[in-house]
């Protein structure tokens, strides 16, 4: 194809899914009135909720979910070996997600509770950083489609993908939303990536951060304005775990 | 200026048939605080019953409706024989704003003075600006109102109508043919000497109500010599690099500028987003170099924009005292504190011992 003075080839790419609901990977099906030119964009080589053929060459591989069975990491470290970009796509493979939940209990608690006479093998959830390098990060919970057709135009077109430096406070005062805390809340929005338009916030649910920390956040000033107001840190702590975004900052704190 | 009175039920009439007729933002009130106080916004209005005219501040200021928070700039279209196709348009249709605040039209005169009156006018703004209708309306200053500080708690240009209350009437400022044909209609009569009293002590009673006052005669060169001020690095520690202060503020002006190949790979466009200089990527240019990197630099710099100002408005200081960064700010950063912590550091200084020059 020849557009905007360059030519390009369409993206090889695989979708994959591992621990997760594969609510990300049904984003890219998402939008459906510019879906024919997204997918103009795309050769998909391998992703099973929307073709049933399976082919193992793809230069992009798109990782959903995060690992919490020994079978997926020999999986995904066959996909890394073949995949020239391996991008986290979604909270759970970008941070763990709501899944690691279950690595606040004993892992025998959690398997018991959750399957009882249908005992399963499973392990401490990780994320996908955990096992193989990583090249790109899409977060969200689930991820943004806009934000995946910008990043897909990017690659296409050859320039640098970026995601937003801005939390989504931005985009939250954008949408001349009260400010959550003023309405009794904690909300997360003042430290995670903005992108999402705040749609959480929009719709009066404070934002559990599951984009995952903004850029420089300043997270000892939420805790202290947090307890400055007299409100919980311990529903600070709950809210920061959801997703377990805020481990690079959580982890190490006396609780 | 020509000075009219109406009763308050004839005003509602007037108002109502205007909001009617035209696309119209007046203050709504659009929640309840965990306090019980009721939160405004200026809002898209289609009657005079919508309107809380007895509103006190509105949370964000009505700035976007000048300037959009986002808005697509231009289009490009790629043709097939290589060439390219810009579309771009300045059109916005005829509105009304109502219930602005002296602050908030200040505020519009200072964004004339960036946007219209400098070396680059924007025709984006222009656009607007002049489509745009408007209607001030006094009101008694709230306890942390800091307008007066900085000669913003009234205005005389910048708007179409002004009304000021006096009781079961208001006195009108009309400013332009405009306004003064469409109330013809509304029965409005000349101003009796009772009239005028009743504002002279209207505008007393505003002036004598304000209980902040934030010192800023000096404070340009002040801001100068405390350019390496503790304090700075003190109140960027609070700082969350949140950005919503400049997304309340109704002069904070600066965006970024995006262009971004459509879908389809067809064409792209440009997109213009509101920023805000607290944000950590506010200075980092290509290459990846920051040249404003810690918190406490940034907040320095949107204090300087503020109250030192800029060459291209004529270093004016833009901050119109609404203090409605200072309300939304969740870490309690708020204009008042900050330039008095400033001059408390310096004046209260115990370390300086030079003697004041002799008198010559």
């Amino acid at each position: 194809m020849q557009h905007l003075g360059f030519s390009h080839q369409k993206l090889r790419i695989g979708s994959f899914d591992f621990t997760c609901c594969e609510g990300c990977q049904l984003q890219l099906a998402n939008r459906e009135s510019n879906l024919p030119d997204f997918l103009n964009l795309l050769d998909i080589r391998n992703f099973r909720e929307i073709s049933s053929e399976r082919h193992d060459d793809y230069d992009i591989a798109l990782v959903e979910g995060s690992i919490s069975r020994p079978d997926e990491i020999e999986r995904l470290q066959d996909i890394r070996k073949r995949a020239t970009v391996l991008i986290a796509y979604g909270s759970c493979a970008c941070f763990g997600g709501v899944n690691s939940l279950k690595n606040r209990f004993p892992i025998e608690e959690a398997i018991e509770e959750v399957y009882g006479d249908h005992k399963v093998e499973t392990m401490p959830v990780r994320k996908i950083s955990d096992i193989v390098k990583v090249d790109f990060s899409i977060p969200g919970c689930p991820v943004s489609k806009k934000e995946v057709e910008r990043i897909v135009v990017a690659v296409a077109t050859g320039s640098v993908p970026s995601l937003p430096a801005w939390p989504v406070c931005v985009e939250c005062k954008q949408n001349q939303n009260t400010c959550l805390f003023d309405l009794g809340e904690i909300c997360l929005g003042s430290i995670t990536m903005g992108g999402c338009d705040a749609v959480c916030t929009t719709g009066k649910t404070p934002c559990l951060g599951c984009r995952g920390p903004a850029e420089g956040i300043n997270y000892p000033a939420l805790r202290q304005l947090v307890s400055e107001r007299g409100m919980s840190l311990d529903e600070l702590d709950e809210k920061l775990r959801f997703y377990n975004c805020f481990t690079t900052f959580t982890d190490g704190e006396e609780h | 200026m020509i000075y009219k009175v109406i009763a308050k039920d004839n005003f509602r009439k007037f108002i109502d048939v205007l909001v009617r007729e035209n696309l119209s933002y007046g203050p709504r009130q659009v929640d309840t605080d965990a306090h019980g106080e009721p939160v405004y916004q200026y809002k898209e209005v289609s009657s005079a019953d919508e309107i809380a005219f007895d509103y006190t501040r509105t949370a964000s200021s009505a700035k976007h409706l000048l300037m959009p928070f986002r808005e697509e700039m231009s289009h490009f279209s790629f043709r097939d024989d290589g060439d390219w196709d810009q579309d771009i348009s300045y059109n916005a249709e005829p509105r009304v704003l109502i219930g602005l605040r002296p602050c908030d039209i200040s505020a519009i005169n200072i964004l004339d003075d960036v946007l219209l009156n400098g070396k680059f006018p924007s025709p984006y703004y222009l656009a607007r600006r002049k489509n745009t209708f408007i209607i001030g309306m006094d009101h008694l200053p709230l306890p942390d109102c800091f307008c007066k500080s900085l000669n913003h708690h009234t205005v005389s240009t910048g708007f179409n109508l002004f009304c000021s209350d006096i009781g079961d009437s208001y006195y009108l400022s009309v400013n332009s043919s405009k306004a003064y044909s469409y109330l013809q209609e509304f029965s409005i009569t000349d101003p009796t000497d009772e009239d005028n009293c009743k504002l002279i002590e209207r505008r007393k009673l505003i002036k004598h109500s304000f209980q902040t006052e934030v010192e800023v005669t000096g404070l340009p060169s002040f801001l100068d010599i405390e350019f390496d001020s503790p304090i700075w690095q003190k109140w960027g520690d609070r700082c969350l690099n949140c950005g919503t202060c400049a997304m309340v503020c109704p002069t904070c002006y600066c965006y970024d500028v995006k262009e971004e190949p459509d879908l389809d790979l067809r064409g792209a466009s440009r997109q213009k987003q509101l920023y805000s200089c607290n944000i950590v990527d506010f200075a980092r240019v290509a290459g990846g170099h920051n040249f404003r990197p810690g918190n406490g630099d940034r907040l320095k710099y949107r204090y300087y924009h503020h109250y030192r100002g800029f060459a291209e408005n004529a270093n004016q200081q833009i901050c119109v005292g609404c203090n409605r960064c200072g309300t939304a700010c969740l870490s309690d950063i708020n204009p008042k504190d900050v330039i008095n912590d400033l001059r408390m550091e310096k004046e209260s200084c115990i370390t300086c011992v030079l003697p004041s020059p002799p008198r010559t």
